[in-house]
């Protein structure tokens, strides 16, 4: 994963972007983020920061300072497995895990991560089929992260799937709800000109318009 | 006592036991449940990364529907078995109540397609109602086949008692170990209750999510335990299918079977195994509930 981590180790004033902060602290409660003591609960919470670049209590640092590149191209976001360990145990009620999602967000919507990955593919194809069909087909979802980012692996999980098959597990049925129509519209609705514009009056969920 | 029950995209797939068994033991105690009507993906996990405020309109039309099919008086009440839906729809609640702003856009934008967003309505996780509404008692009284002598570590799994719920401790969780001991069973103690078991990382970052449900199966191992009870179907699943890829990996025995605690009830209740959906799991725990249900001999009735 080397090649997309932010290489510079030293930042200087000028190059950082003070009103990355505030973007990430537009989500609801996000304000928050401004009370961290870094005391560091949360990185000591977290089951996967063995495995981080950047801990958990690191990231929101470096978010106040503004290092926005070095966040979005970071690891750390990437292995939250949204627990709510890091969140529930914070002495200053900080939402990390949505801070996490936050962050997640623009990295995706910015395409801040390296070809193939197979977690923004992931997030992608199951919003795309929630937004077709109302639910995720479990089946057919798999089978396309795999097809995306490496059949060849798919050989290898056939074992597995056929198991699955067996023991009534794994269909690549197409879940859908009937009144597909009815969702639609309250999709819709959400990205209509006067919604966007009313939310960012609001200063809340900029995260559809960064 | 009535419910609307929401089942999630996973219970209807890998989780399909869980379906099973949940339906069967609540139709044995009498417990009426109802499919939510035409219920969508509730926006939980991977939906949230992408847009959050969609993720919360999704959980929105479910309110809505529930209360449109809600029959009792008071508010409805919304069965969530899925641990990822339960914490989906109960944060988009939470965050609805807090934050007026988020309730007003989101309301309008249903109001587009005629549905009717009010107050809020009651999330139950079948814990919960097992253990508060429906009572221990009534599982005790109902109980054929105690389990005497069969030792469960009882998994909770990250997001059932974190963040928004408030019927269970966060920190450490008692309502399954109470129900397992309900049973005849015997709950270990084991301070992994809530670790995450690596959620969907096992199909993204394999290494990584392997490593943390193999932390879980051992240590279970390392007490002894005959099965690991879980009550999610993403967990259930991580600890149960990758446990012979565990086994390459890191050389370690782990054979141990991954059940969840409503087919304990059920096998407690007498159901016939197959429609708790036992024959869906890889590792089959029926050998050992069988060997114990003749070895036991004790009645648990009080």
């Amino acid at each position: 994963m080397e090649e997309w981590r932010g290489w510079r180790k030293i930042s200087y004033e000028s190059e950082l972007d003070h009103l990355f902060v505030n973007e990430i602290a537009s989500i609801p409660g996000g304000d928050k983020l401004f009370t961290c003591i870094q005391c560091g609960t949360c990185s000591g919470m977290c089951p996967l920061s063995p495995y981080m670049d950047y801990t958990p209590r690191q990231i929101i640092a470096m978010i106040r300072a503004g290092l926005r590149w070095e966040v979005l191209s970071c690891y750390t976001t990437w292995l939250c497995a949204s627990c709510y360990s890091c969140t529930v145990e914070c002495p200053k009620e900080i939402k990390l895990t949505d801070i996490m999602y936050a962050v997640k967000r623009m990295a995706i919507k910015q395409g801040v991560y390296p070809k193939k990955f197979p977690i923004p593919i992931l997030a992608n194809e199951f919003f795309k089929s929630v937004e077709d069909s109302g639910r995720s087909s479990e089946g057919r979802l798999i089978l396309k992260l795999f097809l995306k980012t490496n059949p060849l692996k798919l050989f290898r999980q056939t074992g597995l799937g056929l198991s699955l098959f067996l023991k009534g597990r794994f269909s690549l049925k197409k879940e859908t709800i009937q009144r597909k129509n009815e969702l639609r519209s309250v999709i819709k609705a959400l990205e209509t000109e006067h919604m966007v514009k009313s939310r960012e009056e609001l200063g809340l969920l900029k995260e559809t318009t960064i | 006592m009535n419910y609307l029950y929401y089942p999630g995209c996973s219970l209807k797939g890998t989780g399909k036991a869980y379906e099973e068994s949940l339906l069967a033991v609540f139709d044995t105690i009498n417990v009426l449940l109802e499919e939510l009507e035409d219920w969508n993906c509730c926006g939980a996990t991977a939906y949230m990364s992408i847009s959050e405020l969609k993720a919360f309109a999704l959980s929105a039309r479910n309110f809505a529907l529930a209360e449109r099919q809600n029959r009792d008086t008071g508010t409805a009440r919304l069965l969530v078995p899925c641990a990822a839906c339960y914490l989906g729809l109960n944060k988009a609640q939470r965050y609805l109540n807090e934050y007026p702003e988020l309730f007003s856009t989101v309301k309008e934008a249903l109001d587009e397609a005629d549905l009717i967003l009010s107050g809020p309505i009651s999330i139950r996780h079948p814990l919960d109602v097992i253990y508060s509404d429906i009572g221990l008692k009534t599982i005790k009284d109902n109980v054929v086949r105690p389990l005497q002598g069969l030792k469960f570590a009882c998994y909770y799994g990250c997001q059932i008692v974190r963040p928004y719920a408030d019927f269970d401790d966060q920190f450490k969780p008692y309502t399954m170990d109470r129900i397992v001991q309900a049973v005849g069973a015997e709950a270990v103690d084991w301070p992994l209750k809530t670790r995450c078991c690596g959620g969907s990382l096992t199909g993204t970052i394999k290494d990584v999510g392997l490593r943390l449900s193999y932390i879980l199966i051992s240590e279970a191992k390392k007490r002894g335990c005959d099965m690991i009870a879980t009550a999610c179907p993403l967990c259930q699943f991580n600890l149960e299918c990758y446990q012979k890829e565990m086994r390459k990996l890191y050389r370690h025995e782990l054979d141990i079977p991954i059940v969840y605690f409503t087919q304990i009830i059920g096998m407690a209740l007498g159901i016939d195994p197959h429609k708790l959906g036992l024959h869906r799991l890889f590792m089959s725990p029926l050998t050992a509930f069988q060997m114990r249900a003749t070895s036991g001999g004790v009645h648990v009735r009080n």
